[in-house]
């Protein structure tokens, strides 16, 4: 519950804070509903819309209403797929809204003692430690590997957690050990004619649990003819403090990041994952205020580049022949690497220069699978909607294979998988991975 | 004011799911896509049939409560803002198409369908629904035919109102009416058909509709003409027509207008011409070829400097989508924009066109003009911000001199976004002082305690943009 002071404060600091010029832009020709996944999953409701998620900051704004429980409702079961800014004709950066309100709304609430232990351990303790994340991910390696796993499934434990979280302890990917987390390359060269020097954003994520999908990435690089630096002192990209109001957080993670990449001598930054690179390219919007950082972080955001669109560019998949026996495979889109990073081009011209295999493209690609990072924990119910939506779509394929770009939509259709009791006939793989496969060297 | 009481027996009817009196439930729907204008309602239902609907209008006309049908808030005249609070009803469950009627080339649908699902289901089977309003992605058909939408194709196609057959209609006292048919003859007495196309809900409300169909064009045809004189391009416009040819569109942008689309949809549209027509034609193959031909022939003695025909559907399908974002692209520039549809008929375009230059300049306003010159459905628009109320002030009565312009060009106030409330004061220009009585009679008749959409078409005194506050 937020308290009628706590309202007060919270409506105070949005007339302060919230960009009113971008409350305006919204000119409510309500050409983003039909894009909106939770409007269309909640049986069109206004107040599950982008038009009418601004209306409600603005009314905020304006004194008209008090950001109440709906209010907070409101922009809780918003995705943040973003999938509303592609199709707005006035350009309204609705995501950078949605992620100033949120912070004021959580910088001045007062959470529950549990929620806030949680949270403070997360955000704080966490992510920012890569070495925690190891220790973590080897925790959950020795819960895989020692029997342990096979305890907690056979006795019923796993029955006290909510529905999606139990389906996801099944589908989390067979974890590295810790001396695979801890020896990690600092360099690797071009073993084709070099195209490029990269950097490679490794990701909190992606470096611990899925360590293969990152060195599939890498090798990739290096056939692409680009030699690689993997700076040691980056961090996590602090989307998930920005997605959920800790934006001091993410200030903090961005900067390191910043620091850690800017004298590398790269043309280009590479990500895997695109939830962190649509956070990564809006560096500069998160640090806009900050005069010291501002330009640094124009010159990082600059070098953003997913995998599949440098492999696009350097024509990969024209120089190294690709092949794998026969399946239909689809692609379910990264929301953020599409509507953000604005690439969805790139990873279907890959998937289709593999030879042998069948590409199917599915109905509403580019429609949220309702991962969006932890949502589907937080708000299972929407998201296992939206998800049964996404898995409708893909059975309509007949695919065997279904390949996302971003790690938390590749849990979420391996949870989908799984739901649908369909894991003997399909797989989700990342398409690094996939592509890795194919590779014909 | 809704009392408890009130509230009970709506619940009643259709659920409390279906009955939303919250404070965000009731700003979500305080708004359309007008400009500056909100007002609250004060509760909002969703009814899930014709009996519902019904049931819900009876109580509202035993306590005098206004109701504000609503499909999904896209019109720009104020139609769907409950400037007088009320009862905003909802057709999110009524969102069926109900029958395609293969024999007699009719769908019927209920009010809350998505325009754009009805054209897909027609294409889907051969055929052709016409108007296509520049919402259509997110506009219902309910809202369409209360508001009797225009779009690209109605120079050739005509607008929503030439393609509905038939309506059932909740009347204000609750009665449920049916007018028209499956029928291409009937004059059964008043077409009342006729009627509620357009009436912007202050009759009654539309409860399931019969559209006609018609068989879907074999080919089309896009060419893109650029002129460096805006009234060469105007005058091309009643050239091609007084040739006797019908265009499926014709579509005029000017210099700011193509500036703003192309900056947000970025496909190299030439934004140095002062002025681009866009025109297609569709048809059988030989006679697209032909009129094609004949209008690429008229455009150059008309000076225009380039002449371009579309290479592949892409293309051309490219141009239309780059056309379709006027509006909001130009919304790009100023946090409000301001856009009205002056119509006037064809011959009198480069006229209007002229016209509006010289207004936007005795008032020092940018104004972007684009629009369905083909049938003389001009759209002026200001971008502006709405904050700035002195400049707010030059609008208003630089719109208030294009109105009169276009009366007095034989043309109206409105060509297909409706009264509503924004063009409310300007309708006796068009009307006269008779005319407003001869509609007023029919809506007390029809209405007599003024609950249906009450504050819309009849204006109260000034044309003032107003944000309400609850």
């Amino acid at each position: 519950m937020t308290t009628v002071q706590e309202q007060q404060t919270i409506q105070n600091v949005f007339q302060d804070r919230m960009d009113q010029d971008e409350l305006l832009n919204c000119m409510r020709c309500g050409f983003c509903l039909p894009s909106c996944p939770t409007y269309i999953t909640s049986g069109y409701k206004e107040s599950h819309s982008p038009r009418g998620r601004i209306a409600l900051m603005k009314a905020v704004v304006d004194g008209l209403i008090e950001p109440d429980e709906d209010f907070e409702q409101s922009l809780n079961q918003c995705l943040g797929c973003r999938a509303c800014e592609p199709v707005c004709p006035s350009g309204v950066n609705y995501g950078h809204l949605l992620e100033e309100a949120r912070d004021i709304i959580n910088q001045n609430k007062k959470h529950s003692l549990p929620v806030r232990t949680v949270r403070k351990a997360v955000f704080e303790g966490l992510f920012p430690h890569q070495n925690r994340m190891r220790t973590l991910t080897g925790l959950l390696g020795f819960y895989q590997r020692s029997g342990l796993q096979k305890v907690a499934r056979s006795t019923g434990v796993m029955k006290l957690f909510p529905e999606s979280l139990t389906t996801m302890e099944r589908v989390l990917p067979k974890v590295p050990t810790m001396k695979e987390m801890k020896n990690r390359p600092e360099f690797l060269p071009a073993v084709a004619p070099k195209t490029n020097r990269v950097a490679f954003f490794t990701g909190c994520l992606m470096d611990t649990m899925f360590l293969e999908t990152n060195n599939a990435t890498m090798k990739l690089l290096q056939l692409a003819g680009c030699e690689i630096v993997i700076p040691q002192d980056q961090n996590c990209c602090g989307a998930l403090h920005g997605h959920s109001g800790e934006k001091d957080g993410s200030k903090a993670l961005a900067k390191k990041n910043i620091k850690a990449f800017e004298d590398l001598n790269v043309d280009y930054i590479i990500t895997n994952a695109g939830g962190c690179g649509a956070f990564l390219v809006d560096y500069d919007h998160l640090l806009k205020d900050d005069p010291e950082w501002k330009d640094r972080a124009k010159a990082f955001k600059d070098k953003i580049k997913d995998i599949t669109q440098i492999l696009y560019e350097v024509d990969f998949h024209k120089k190294v022949k690709l092949q794998l026996p026969y399946q239909i495979v689809t692609y379910q889109d990264s929301c953020h690497l599409r509507n953000v990073m604005k690439t969805s081009a790139a990873p279907r011209a890959l998937l289709q220069a593999i030879g042998g295999i069948d590409y199917t493209e599915m109905k509403d690609a580019d429609r949220c699978c309702g991962s969006a990072g932890i949502y589907n924990i937080i708000e299972s119910e929407m998201s296992m909607q939206i998800l049964d939506y996404k898995m409708e779509q893909t059975k309509a394929t007949h695919a065997s294979t279904v390949v996302t770009a971003n790690p938390g939509c590749l849990l979420q259709m391996k949870l989908g998988i799984e739901r649908e009791e369909l894991s003997e006939k399909m797989r989700a793989v990342h398409i690094v991975d996939l592509l890795m496969e194919a590779v014909q060297e | 004011m809704i009392t408890e009481e009130i509230k009970k027996r709506m619940i009643a009817i259709i659920g409390p799911e279906n009955y939303d009196d919250s404070k965000v439930g009731r700003l979500c729907y305080s708004y359309d896509a007008t400009p500056d204008l909100q007002a609250l309602p004060d509760a909002v239902v969703s009814p899930r049939n014709t009996e519902e609907v019904s049931e819900l209008v009876k109580i509202c006309n035993e306590h005098k409560i206004p109701i504000v049908p609503r499909g999904t808030g896209t019109n720009l005249c104020g139609g769907t803002c409950p400037t007088e609070g009320g009862i905003v009803f909802l057709f999110k469950h009524m969102n069926q198409i109900l029958e395609l009627d293969l024999d007699n080339l009719t769908m019927t649908v209920q009010p809350g369908v998505i325009t754009l699902d009805v054209i897909k289901k027609a294409e889907a089977n051969g055929l052709f629904y016409p108007p296509d309003p520049g919402s259509m992605k997110s506009s219902t058909i309910g809202g369409n035919i209360s508001e009797n939408s225009g779009g690209l194709r109605g120079l050739k196609y005509g607008v929503t109102r030439d393609y509905v057959m038939g309506l059932e209609i909740v009347m204000a006292n609750g009665d449920i009416i049916r007018t028209g048919g499956k029928l291409a003859k009937d004059v059964a007495g008043y077409d009342l058909t006729r009627l509620y196309v357009g009436a912007e809900g202050t009759l009654g409300i539309i409860t399931e509709a019969i559209l006609k169909l018609v068989p879907i064009p074999e080919t089309k045809k896009t060419i893109l003409a650029l002129y460096e004189d805006l009234e060469a391009a105007a005058r091309t416009v009643s050239k091609i027509i007084a040739n006797k040819i019908i265009p499926a569109t014709l579509e005029f942008l000017d210099q700011p207008t193509i500036a703003a689309v192309e900056d947000y949809v970025k496909i190299g549209l030439p934004t140095e011409a002062k002025a681009v027509l866009l025109i297609e034609q569709d048809g059988s193959p030989e006679q697209v070829e032909k009129d094609m031909a004949k209008i690429a022939d008229i455009c150059k003695s008309e000076q225009a400097v380039s002449v371009q025909m579309a290479k592949t559907v892409e293309e051309a399908e490219a141009l239309t989508t780059a056309r379709r974002t006027a509006l909001s692209a130009i919304a790009r520039i100023k946090p409000t924009t301001i856009l009205e549809d002056a119509t006037v008929p064809r011959s009198e375009i480069a006229r209007m066109v002229k016209a509006i230059n010289e207004i936007a300049e005795k008032y020092n306003l940018p104004i972007c003009t684009f629009g369905h010159s083909g049938d003389g459905n001009l759209h002026p628009t200001v971008p502006t911000d709405a904050r700035n109320k002195e400049e707010m002030e030059r609008v208003e009565q630089a719109f208030e001199e294009i109105f009169i312009k276009a009366i007095e060009l034989g043309g109206t106030i409105t060509g297909e976004h409706g009264v509503g409330v924004v063009k409310a004061p300007y309708l006796e220009l068009k009307l006269g002082a008779a005319g407003i009585e001869a509609m007023k009679a029919i809506k007390n008749g029809l209405d007599p305690n003024n609950i249906m959409n009450p504050g819309k078409v009849f204006a109260k005194d000034s044309r003032k943009r107003v944000v309400v506050g609850q």
